[in-house]
Order: C-alpha cells, then sequence, then structure tokens
C-alpha cells in the first residue's frame, strides 16, 4: 500500500484539494474534542497536585510549572493521539471500508486513478500537517485549564504564571512535536490500511474500524514509550 | 475489438474461469450471461483489469492489456468506463462532482466547458436538474443513469456495465436497456453487459457469451437463442413456463432439445 501511495499523481491540483479536504476533516473535525479534553485534564491535572502537595513545603508556582511539563511531554500528546485513534480511526477506516464495499474504489481504479495515491495518502500526509499544530493546541488548552483551576483553587495567578516559565526547555516542544508527528502517522497508517482492505460486508467495516481504533491505540502507547526512552 | 484468449482464473486451488476465448465488436451490445457462481463477474473483471487472470490474455485493439504494468494499464483505462452492479457512486460528491470527477482529474478543459459536457451527459441519461443531489437522495434508477452518465463522460471506447438492471422494476429496466444501446450504436462502443435480465437478454443481446460453470458454453445472437439446442441455455433462459410458452408463441415451434421439467 505504501509503496503504491507514491506514483505520481494524475492531477496535482485534486490531489491537493483532497488533502486540504483531509487536513480540514481531521484536524478542524476535532478541534472540539481534543480541545474540551485537553481543558479539562490540564486543569485536574492542577487540581490534583494542588490538591497532593498542598500540605507540603512545595511552593506555590510548583503546580504551574508541573501542569505546563506534563502537559507538553506527556499529556497533549498522548491523550490527544488516544482520542484521534479513536476518532478518526474509526471514521478513515469506516469510510475507506464503505468505499471498498461499495465498489467506489474500483470505481476510481478503472478511470485510471490509483487509489492509494488519492485515497489513502492525503489522509496520511493531512494527519502529519494537522495534528501536531492540534497537539500543540491541545497542550495550550490544557495549561490554560490548569490555570482557571488553580485559581479557583486559590493558588495566585502570579504564582502559575511564574510556575510556567520556571526552568523552561523547549527540547520539551521538540519531544512532544516528535511524538505528535509519529502518532499522526500510526493513526492514519494503521486506519488506512483496515479501511482499504475490508473483505465482505456491513459487518466487516465495523470490525476493520474497531481493529483501526485497537491497534493504533496500542501502537500510540507503545510508541509513546519509545520516544520517551530515546528523547529523554 | 476486445479480444479474450483461453482466460483461466483460480482462486487459491479453485478454478473459477476455466479458459475463456471470445471477442467483442464495437457498435454491439455484448451481453455475459450465466447462472450465479458461473464466473460472469469474476471475467469482467478480469477484463477490466480489476483481478490478474492465472493464464490468458485480454487484448484491446489488439494490445496485450494483461501483459502491461499497472502504469500501462491506465492509459488504456482511460478509454474504459464502468458501471457498477450498485453504481458505485462517490457519496461525499454531488451528482453533478460524480459525473464531473473524471474531467476534473484527466482533462484541462475550462470549468465552462466541464459543466457544459456534465451537462450534456446528464441529458443524455434524462437526468436534468438533478445535479445538486447526493447520490443518497436519489432513486436506484437515478443512481444507475448517474452512473452510466459518469462512465461516458470522458467518451469512452470500452463500457463495461455489472448488471446494469438488479434492483430496478421492469420498466426502469427497459429504459436503461434503450438507453446502453442507443449510446452503444451512437457513440460506436464496444460494450459488455454482464446480466441475469431476460429481457435484456432477448431486447438487446446482438452478441450473447452463455458461461456455465467457468466455461463458456455458448455464444451468439439473442434471435439464435430462440432456436437453441443447447440445454443448459434452453433451460437457463427459459426456466419458468410462462417463459416455455412465450417462446413456443414466438417461434411457433417446439424446443429441439427435450427441457427439464
Amino acid at each position: 500500500m505504501m509503496r503504491d501511495m507514491f506514483s505520481i499523481p494524475e492531477n496535482y491540483r485534486m490531489y491537493s484539494k483532497e488533502l486540504f479536504r483531509q487536513m480540514n476533516g481531521i484536524g478542524i473535525g476535532s478541534l472540539i474534542i481534543v480541545g474540551v479534553i485537553s481543558l479539562f485534564v490540564g486543569a485536574v491535572t492542577a487540581l490534583q497536585f494542588s490538591y497532593q502537595l498542598g500540605s507540603t513545603f512545595f511552593p506555590e508556582y510548583m503546580i504551574g510549572f508541573i501542569v505546563r511539563d506534563t502537559m507538553i511531554i506527556e499529556l497533549a500528546p498522548t491523550l490527544s493521539g488516544l482520542v484521534l485513534a479513536g476518532k478518526v480511526g474509526s471514521n478513515v477506516a469506516g469510510e475507506l471500508g464503505t468505499m471498498r464495499i461499495s465498489e467506489q474504489i474500483d470505481a476510481l481504479e478503472i478511470m485510471g486513478v490509483n487509489p492509494q495515491g488519492y485515497l489513502v495518502m492525503p489522509k496520511i500526509l493531512g494527519a502529519i500537517f494537522i495534528v501536531p499544530p492540534l497537539i500543540v493546541l491541545s497542550a495550550m488548552l490544557g495549561i490554560f485549564g490548569g490555570y482557571l483551576a488553580a485559581e479557583n483553587y486559590g493558588i495566585s495567578p502570579a504564582n502559575y504564571q511564574k510556575g510556567l516559565l520556571y526552568l523552561f526547555d523547549p527540547f520539551n516542544v521538540v519531544i512532544m512535536t516528535v511524538k505528535s508527528v509519529i502518532f499522526a502517522f500510526l493513526i492514519a497508517s494503521v486506519a488506512c490500511y483496515q479501511g482499504f482492505f475490508v473483505k465482505g460486508g456491513a459487518l466487516d467495516i465495523g470490525k476493520a474500524s474497531t481493529r483501526a481504533v485497537v491497534f493504533s491505540s496500542i501502537l500510540v502507547i507503545f510508541f509513546d514509550y519509545i520516544v520517551a526512552l530515546v528523547m529523554t | 475489438m476486445i479480444e479474450v484468449k483461453d482466460l483461466k482464473k483460480s482462486f487459491e486451488d479453485k478454478a473459477i474461469l476455466k479458459g475463456i476465448s471470445t471477442y467483442f465488436e464495437p457498435g454491439k451490445t455484448n451481453l455475459v450471461i450465466g447462472t450465479s457462481g458461473s464466473g460472469k463477474t469474476v471475467f469482467v473483471k478480469c477484463l477490466v483489469g480489476l483481478l490478474q487472470p492465472t493464464s490468458g490474455s485480454v487484448f484491446y485493439d489488439g494490445i496485450e492489456f494483461t501483459a502491461l504494468s499497472n502504469r500501462e494499464k491506465k492509459q488504456i483505462r482511460t478509454k474504459i468506463g464502468m458501471l457498477f452492479q450498485g453504481s458505485a457512486l462517490f457519496d461525499s460528491m454531488t451528482v453533478e462532482e460524480n459525473v464531473m470527477f473524471p474531467l476534473n482529474m484527466f482533462t484541462n478543459l475550462t470549468a465552462k466547458e466541464k459543466l457544459n459536457r456534465v451537462n450534456f451527459c446528464l441529458e443524455r441519461v434524462n437526468l436534468v436538474g438533478a445535479n445538486k443531489k447526493f447520490p443518497g437522495e436519489i432513486s436506484g434508477g437515478m443512481m444507475k443513469r448517474v452512473g452510466i452518465a459518469r462512465a461516458i463522460v470522458l467518451n469512452p471506447k470500452y463500457l463495461f456495465c455489472d448488471e446494469p438492471n438488479s434492483g430496478l422494476d421492469p420498466q426502469t429496466s427497459l429504459r436503461i436497456d434503450d438507453l446502453l444501446s442507443d449510446i452503444t450504436h451512437e457513440y460506436q462502443m464496444i460494450t459488455i453487459i454482464n446480466t441475469h435480465d431476460m429481457n435484456s437478454v432477448m431486447g438487446m443481446g446482438e452478441k450473447v457469451v452463455f458461461l456455465h460453470q467457468g466455461y463458456k458454453e455458448w455464444e451468439g445472437s439473442s434471435q439464435e437463442i430462440l432456436h437453441t439446442d443447447n440445454e443448459l441455455l434452453y433451460n437457463f433462459i427459459f426456466a419458468s413456463e410462462f417463459l416455455k410458452q412465450l417462446r413456443k408463441g414466438i417461434t411457433n415451434s417446439t424446443p429441439l432439445i427435450k427441457p427439464d421439467k
């Protein structure tokens, strides 16, 4: 599938149009769910740490520091990755599976269009382009959620902001970006593979969607560990 | 002309096509018929290259299609139109976008020229005014006609139809048959139709190829079917008592073979 994906496009304009359509579907379509989850995860992280460290000698500003680093290094890429594995994985596998069963992929092939190139490549590239900005946004919303929760808990905004700037290491952003690119590739390619090679009927499309979500979730967690091992 | 030489296709150890040779000429409606499981769909899929034959060859105007690489096959595929059993329209596109898709992909026409061509094709299949509807909003017969419009939009030399009448009422089926017959003669295409519909066979079968258990059992015209001495073909075509009586009324003769009960 990967080899056939990289043949010369029949029409660059049509391919780029499809790429933007996919970026819109994956990115804009996932904005609300990723945003809401990130906001609350950041808030909960701030609350939990405030609660656990409240009676110790830890300075208040450490809450901002902890929320920032956990969101950037771990929670934003991994949680968003898992959310996207569920949403995008099932969506893409279902779409391609339906196209396979209803002979739409055969129709493309008969027309002389390379189905892997036209259907699969824009999905994978679209995910690689749009998921990293989505995860950056997720980290920002998480930190903002933490800010709201911390303020509500009684931590002063000035202390939280001080924590956000405390010992900031830009390499953490590099780790987040690497993770997001790898997760985007894994989620899109697993879903495309499962959907593209569906055989049978409607029941098999459901099974393919489930497989896409399960496999890509496991791979996201596994590669999260590998990246952490290699880069930290 | 499309020429098929000793075409064989097996899936693992199960032979589906067991050596089929025939030819299809331009300007004729060619029908491939046979019982379920006789290998019709596999035969048509081998002809268009959706399946690679186990052995044998398919020639498109003298070019051995089965020996070409995928890239070379693309050149011939741009001359092929195909109507699928379920129409295979793209769900996310309107009727107009579906028909325009091959134009967008393979031509450098201006937007106005493309729209004119789409409207011409939709008019040709009697679907004026359906441009902005989605496949989910139109009937099965309309979907077939959109499928035909999309198949002919690039002026193909070869048109393949996989059971164009399945799931349609007799009147709509007749309209689809007439349409396919008309465009075949008008554009001098090689049209190959895979069907179960006996009305189609008798109404438009200028050449009929009857497949049975992976072999070509019989070929000829629909008129020749009326006087066939092939028992398998007779039992397949005139399956009901009604059709047997109808045949008797037309030919005013008893069959040359002894039919099944």
